[in-house]
């Protein structure tokens, strides 16, 4: 990772295990037209930890991070996000809360009739609270990050889809959100543009300390974040040291026909006997 | 009913909007500039074109009887009630509804709404309320910008085809004009500019299914809001001849 250091990477807090969790979901369960794509799943993201959720097409991963945003409601069950049930919130309510959540879409989601400056500033200009000035700063910040200062004046559609998701990303994390949420963000994309996108989400977990739930369906790419840290010195990405590789607050959930089959760390993953599980993993 | 049911929530709340912070003055804005501006050529050409040809029809039925000098008669209440906003409604929801909707398809389909709510804004708000009240506002203008031009072409046929003197004509224009008339005239393009963005924003934000489904919600915001106008503007109608009892 190249790049310079500035403001925004300073660590704005530290993984804590006794904190309480960030998210929480209690026999959640969802159907599109009489399908069951959810039925009745729990699991918890402590604050800091970054967990993976794999699954195969179709399998609901999307939906979690729906969910957990409040942008779908469950048919069942409960969701807490920072300590608040986002099931029992109405839309005012949650456009407050989501102002503490980022959010990378599966394909980037920008606003194409806005330029990448507007795009990151968007919730910054939205608040009212911030002069032009702070908005310039934060936004250049932010796309210093992502390494993307150049695009500031382009629209999304000058952009190549591994610079549309890093601008994504800096959208997401220009308000320094408590919680990232991430959609396949390496979905559609080459190898290397992919390790490019990881290495950032790597940065932004080892530097913020941000909780994250990151769907993908690329098991490379999370065993890639389990075994590597973002060195602020170097500024670079590095292989954690063989005995350290339990160290990283990263979880791994698989979903299956609605249900979770797999919850745990990377060892509990790499020795897990399922059959299925074998298969994907393999 | 189901369908029924989310239109009204969107229309209500798109109105309720306005009283309720934040408000989106510069979308509003720019909205009456795309959907005003972006509209006039069109409207002058209808309301002009309109005015004419109702004055050479209706001239020939007239010059039967000997009342050609009724023509200016004719084309104002016939412009200023009915024609002006119909076709002015019609006109600009063709040409607007559309865009609404395709546009809000759009961003619909490739979770940009999705992402507007998740960054913590309301899209009822930032993007439906201004084209709402733009809608609005600038449909009633436009409606006078018609009435006018269709008075303007009526004058012109009726003095260079049919050799009336351009003072009668005038004269009895403005002279046949009531308040019930102008009234019933300008109350109605702020009916149709509310179905126009309404429908269109509806259409808009409940695409579903990729470009084919964004196609489809902008053909039915057009086929939809033309037909809400042509019904509210029965009514309307009926309503405003019973409030001042005439006719």
């Amino acid at each position: 990772m190249a790049g310079t250091p500035n403001a925004i990477e300073t660590p704005l807090s530290s993984a804590d295990g006794s904190s309480p969790a960030v998210i929480v979901f209690e026999n959640v369960g969802i159907s599109f037209e009489e399908k069951a794509v959810l039925d009745g799943i729990s699991f918890q993201l402590a604050r800091g930890e970054t967990k993976a959720i794999f699954g195969v097409a179709g399998s609901g991963k999307s939906t979690v991070l729906k969910l957990a945003l409040g942008l779908l409601k469950p048919d069942a069950g409960d969701i807490h996000v920072l300590g608040e049930d986002v099931t029992q919130m109405d839309e005012e309510s949650l456009f407050e809360l989501r102002r503490k959540v980022g959010m990378v879409f599966q394909e980037s989601a920008l606003f194409d009739s806005l330029t990448v400056r507007e795009n990151v500033a968007f919730r910054l200009m939205e608040e009212h609270d911030l002069s032009d000035e702070e908005i310039e700063r934060r936004v250049r910040e932010s796309l210093s990050f992502v390494e993307l200062e150049q695009t500031v004046d382009k629209f999304p559609s000058e952009l190549s889809g591994g610079m549309r998701r890093r601008v994504a990303i800096a959208r997401a994390i220009v308000t320094q959100p408590e919680i990232l949420l991430y959609d396949s963000p390496t979905g559609g994309l080459d190898p290397v543009t992919s390790t490019t996108i990881i290495e950032l989400i790597v940065k932004q977990r080892d530097v913020y300390k941000t909780s994250s739930l990151l769907v993908t369906h690329r098991l490379q790419d999370a065993f890639a974040m389990a075994t590597h840290q973002f060195d602020q010195k170097a500024n670079q990405v590095k292989p954690l040291p063989a005995g350290a590789r339990g160290d990283i607050p990263m979880g791994f959930l698989i979903l299956r026909d609605g249900k979770i089959i797999f919850d745990g760390d990377v060892h509990e993953l790499a020795q897990s006997k399922e059959e299925y599980i074998r298969e994907f993993i393999s | 009913m189901q369908a029924v049911q989310d239109y009204s929530l969107l229309a209500a709340r798109s109105l309720s909007n306005v009283f309720r912070a934040p408000r989106y003055f510069a979308d509003m804005t720019q909205q009456a500039d795309l959907i005003g501006f972006g509209s006039l050529p069109i409207v002058v050409l209808t309301g002009f074109f309109t005015g004419a040809v109702l004055a050479l029809n209706s001239a020939n039925t007239l010059e039967r009887f000997g009342s050609l000098s009724l023509i200016g008669q004719l084309v104002s209440v016939g412009m200023v009630t009915e024609l002006g906003p119909v076709l002015t409604g019609l006109m600009v929801a063709g040409r607007n509804a559309s865009g609404m909707a395709s546009e809000l398809g759009s961003m619909v389909v490739t979770e940009q709404i999705d992402a507007m709510r998740a960054l913590g804004t309301d899209p009822t708000k930032k993007l439906v309320t201004p084209r709402v009240i733009s809608t609005i506002f600038m449909l009633f203008f436009l409606t006078i910008i018609s009435d006018l031009l269709g008075l303007i072409g009526g004058g012109i046929v009726a003095r260079f085809i049919f050799g009336m003197d351009s003072h009668q004509y005038w004269s009895s224009a403005w002279q046949t004009l009531m308040f019930r008339d102008v009234f019933t005239g300008l109350v109605k393009p702020l009916f149709f500019g509310f179905i126009i963005a309404t429908v269109g924003c509806y259409y808009g934000m409940s695409a579903r299914g990729g470009t084919q489904g964004v196609g489809r919600a902008t053909t039915q915001a057009v086929v939809a809001s033309s037909v809400l106008i042509l019904l509210v503007d029965f009514f309307a109608t009926k309503l405003l001849m019973a409030i001042f009892g005439y006719r």
